[in-house]
């Protein structure tokens, strides 16, 4: 259903060029549920916005990423709208900013099935009605009419997420969903989604930096570091025994109920600067492993077992 | 763990090789991204120039301001247009006076005025909100509350009326015109002090038992340096454009002294007659001013606080 | 919202009794009365002529006789120079040309501001933004009294296309240029505002969620993005209406239009106090008023002032 190749993203700012992402593929088929995990700054969000074309403006978008063989980047804006809401959806970090603090929610909600599907205000509205009882709102009749600051922050989540399945997409991105909500919210949200993935059958793509949301909710993990993928493998061969430095080192540092004592690891040095285009592998500086090689130049992304790619120099026998 | 194995070394050793990020002091950052705003150097080369104008102007003419031409006045039309022989650079004016000296002595009345109201109204301004939003409860609530009273006279008939109550001089026209301008600066003070309000250094101080006062004179209001050098920029062509409408209008400085606002008057009332240069190099130096303090204004606020755009 | 709208009422009336009183002090506070200038009164025609007109009262009985006079009677008293005229007549006579031309120039103004800052922003960057921005740069130092000059000059003396002033009754002919005069700078005082103010909602990110949703450009901008950038314009109005209306009275003197400006200068040189008086407090009411319906106005965009 996606297919995205090579995909980079580079911001014209005034410090310089900014490459956010760098050389990203990977596939994604109907119904299935994909998570991309890493730190901030690692690309991950740019990389939904080139698919949606929502990149600010000194972005650009290289590549292909291609949506029933319809191609995104760059394509006109008539094509993208026709793509949005209806077979793409986003839902994005901080509700109380992404909803329009201006409008009562109906009319956000309504807007769009209006337009993609040419429903009546009326239908339009009940539709509405439904799909917030469907997250769960209480009283969602009465609600609908009040203005998202009359909401709390779990509750803006679900309306958002309620709007972006109105038109019943088949792929629902999320960008950090639970990022800016409360932990105990955040539990109930994973849950919605899980429920409503299974109700609706969409493919979601889950962007987090929270391995622990991975862990419940996809069924394949794509890991970024410095814009680029370093490994992509099914969820629990994953966790069980990830296979590049960077990823064992987030396991790593998570820390664990069933252990005790210690200092917290962590991963040593700090994200990469992304105004500088790097040659070889972009974890080198803080990877434990790198050799001279890593510098010079970066093995891409291969499979080395069955469903499971990694990109590194080092074999998977060297790292243990 | 594999871990345990990495050269630790050999890691912190790298890390301390790469690149550290350069601390960038607040002013010079601001002082490189104006030198790099070509609009806000521009605007200071008119204010300059203006500024040159005024002061020396009057030197480099063989003419004082209020020298009156007996053979021309009258018949300025003719005889009066800008003409380098004669020493009359600008032309004459209507009653035979040196239009170069006379706009030298309306730039610098201008720009007196304009200084002068702005200092007056930037420092009572400052002052009152300052103290406002610093002490805050009901005394802020009430503070503002006459402000927006204030705010709602019409403060050029104001002006008008104190000129005529207190006579025409140049000092109630200073005073006027900066004791009713001080209120937007006062709102932008005590807005921006109720953000510094709540930073951690102005709690630090005052649990160190530092007086209010002392808080205020000593921390706040260095903090407020940058949003009132942006205001006050922008606040003297106010002054001036009010300073002129009122000299426009016949109520403003008085013969023989002129400021560029007379001078526009004067020389608009005698288009019809094609001596334009009456109106014209007053009208000028005008717009010159005007352009200058507005790119500078919009320069320091970009320079300040900036969004790329 | 009804109850914002009583709530700001009841600051306004105070707002304007607190007017009326500090311009009657300021009245009061000049040295010697309407009646001490050129000629020498003698002392007794003085008396006479101050008991007429209630000046030999205490002060607190001037006061009180002459806020119950507006109040209740509208009655902004009598004028101390032409003394078959009151305040009242000489108001409504040049006051409704001055409002008539004020708010087509203000309604153009705004309204021009706005399209124009809105096609700038939508356009950034492209040759309709540089041209938008360099003429809003060019007009904001083109005040009334500048711009009308330089009107006549080209539009009556050169091109001979407009009558150089006069009303004849408000024929669009000698409406014209007082109102391009008094609008100019405030239309590109607005556009830029609104130009910058609408850049900034643009990055904002309710607008990507409006994107997200697949609704064309046009529909973003007008639902989404307008109304949350009106606010700064909204912010500015306030002011220029009353900086448009004190400049009417350059426009007035200029073109002459027969408006309250005239009347207005010629009551400061001539000392007439009360027709200072009504004219200041009578512009100071429309401020309040027109305060009012911007605080409404405010309102009615942003959902959380309500309360």
């Amino acid at each position: 259903m996606l297919k995205v190749r090579d995909l980079g993203v580079s911001f014209a700012t005034n410090d310089g060029t900014v490459n956010a992402v760098n050389g990203v593929s990977f596939d994604l088929e109907r119904g299935r549920t994909l998570g991309i995990v890493g730190e901030s700054g690692s690309g991950k969000s740019q990389l939904a916005f080139a698919i949606m074309g929502l990149l600010a403006k000194n972005g650009t978008a290289r590549g292909s990423a291609k949506f029933d063989d319809v191609e995104l980047i760059d394509a006109p804006q008539a094509v993208l709208n026709q793509m949005r809401a209806n077979k793409i959806a986003m839902v994005f970090q901080d509700p109380m900013t992404s909803l329009n603090p201006y409008m009562r929610v109906a009319d956000q909600m309504a807007e769009g099935l209006i337009h993609h599907k040419g429903l009546s205000k009326a239908q339009a509205l009940a539709e509405c009605v439904r799909m917030l009882d469907a997250v769960k709102i209480p009283d969602a009749r009465g609600r609908i009419r009040l203005y998202p600051h009359e909401f709390s922050g779990g509750m803006r989540q679900r309306v958002m997420i309620a709007m972006s399945l109105l038109c019943k997409p088949d792929l629902l991105i999320a960008d950090e969903p639970t990022t800016a909500l409360d932990v105990t919210v955040q539990a109930q949200i994973m849950r919605l989604l899980g429920d409503l993935q299974r109700d609706f059958g969409m493919a979601t793509i889950l962007i987090t930096h929270d391995l622990g949301v991975i862990a419940g909710f996809c069924r394949e993990v794509i890991v970024m570091y410095g814009g680029q993928v370093m490994e992509q493998a099914p969820v629990e061969p994953f966790f069980v025994a990830p296979s590049h430095p960077y990823s064992r080192g987030l396991l790593h540092a998570l820390p664990r109920v069933d252990q005790e004592g210690g200092e917290l690891s962590s991963i040593p040095g700090s994200p990469p600067n992304m105004t500088r285009a790097v040659k070889g592998c972009p974890f080198e500086p803080r990877c434990g492993y790198a050799g001279d090689d890593c510098k010079a130049g970066l093995s891409p992304l291969t499979e080395y077992l069955q469903g499971r790619w990694r990109s590194c120099n080092r074999s998977v026998e060297e790292l243990t | 763990m594999a871990l345990s194995t990495i050269d630790m070394g050999a890691l912190q050793a790298r890390l301390a090789a790469l690149d550290e990020v350069r601390g960038r002091s607040l002013w010079a950052d601001a002082r490189k991204r104006f030198a790099r705003n070509k609009a806000a150097v521009a605007g200071l080369v008119m204010l300059s120039f203006c500024l040159l104008f005024a002061i020396f102007g009057q030197a480099l003419s063989p003419y004082t301001y209020d020298y009156t031409d007996f053979t021309i006045m009258g018949h300025a039309a003719e005889l009066g247009a800008p003409s380098w022989a004669k020493g009359y650079y600008f032309g004459v004016d209507d009653l035979g006076r040196d239009l170069f000296a006379r706009t030298a002595m309306g730039t610098r009345i201008s720009l007196l005025v304009g200084v002068v109201a702005a200092v007056i109204a930037v420092v009572v301004g400052t002052l009152y909100g300052a103290v406002s939003g610093y002490v805050g409860g009901r005394v802020d609530s009430a503070m503002m509350r006459i402000v927006d009273i204030l705010m709602a006279v019409p403060f050029m008939f104001v002006v008008i009326l104190l000129l005529v109550i207190f006579g025409k001089s140049l000092i109630v026209l200073f005073m006027g015109i900066g004791l009713l301008s001080w209120l937007g600066m006062a709102r932008i003070v005590r807005g921006q002090t109720l953000v510094l309000k709540g930073r951690e250094f102005i709690e630090a101080a005052r649990a160190s038992g530092v007086s209010s006062w002392r808080i205020i004179l000593r921390h706040i209001v260095p903090n407020l340096l940058g949003i009132v050098a942006v205001y006050a920029t922008l606040l003297i062509p106010e002054m001036i454009l009010t300073e002129s409408f009122i000299s426009f209008l016949g109520l403003g400085v008085q013969e023989p002294q002129t400021s560029l606002g007379e001078l526009i008057s004067e020389g608009a009332k005698t288009i019809r007659y094609g001596t334009l240069w009456q109106l014209g190099f007053p009208m000028a130096f005008f717009i010159l001013t005007m352009f200058g303090f507005y790119f500078v204004g919009d320069g320091l606020r970009d320079a300040l606080d900036p969004k790329d755009r | 919202m009804l109850t914002y709208i009583v709530k700001r009422l009841f600051v306004a009336v105070p707002t304007l009794l607190i007017l009326i009183v500090i311009s009657f002090l300021l009245m009061h506070a000049a040295p010697g009365g309407p009646f001490t200038q050129e000629k020498q009164v003698p002392a007794a025609i003085l008396a006479n002529l101050n008991a007429k007109y209630g000046l030999d009262q205490p002060m607190w009985r001037q006061l009180l006789s002459y806020v119950w006079g507006i109040v209740v009677h509208f009655d902004f008293g009598p004028s101390f120079i032409y003394k078959d005229r009151t305040v009242n007549e000489i108001i409504a006579q040049g006051f409704p040309v001055t409002l008539y031309y004020g708010m087509i120039a203000f309604l153009v103004a705004v309204v021009g501001g706005v399209a124009l800052g809105v096609v700038a922003a939508i356009f950034q960057n492209s040759w309709v933004d540089y041209i938008a921005v360099g003429v809003s740069i060019g007009a904001q130092v083109l005040p009334n009294f500048v711009m009308a000059p330089l009107l006549v000059l080209v539009f009556t003396l050169w091109l001979g296309w407009l009558p150089g002033g006069g009303w004849n009754g408000g024929q669009w002919q000698y409406v014209i240029m007082p109102v391009i005069a008094m609008a100019t700078a405030y239309l590109a005082s607005i556009a830029r505002i609104m130009r910058s103010s609408m850049l900034e909602v643009l990055t904002s990110n309710h607008i990507r969620t409006a994107r997200a949703k697949g609704l064309p450009t046009w529909k973003v901008i007008l639902r989404h993005a307008l109304k949350p950038a009106l606010i700064p314009v909204l912010s500015y109005l306030g002011p220029t209406f009353v900086s448009m209306i004190t400049g009417s009275v350059v426009v007035d003197m200029y073109f002459s239009t027969g408006g309250i400006g005239k009347a207005f200068v010629d009551s400061a040189l001539n000392r007439d106090y009360s027709v200072m008086m009504g004219v200041t407090l009578l512009v100071g009411a429309l401020t309040i008023a027109f305060n009012l319906l911007v605080d409404v106005l405010y309102a009615w965009i942003d959902p959380k002032i309500r309360y």
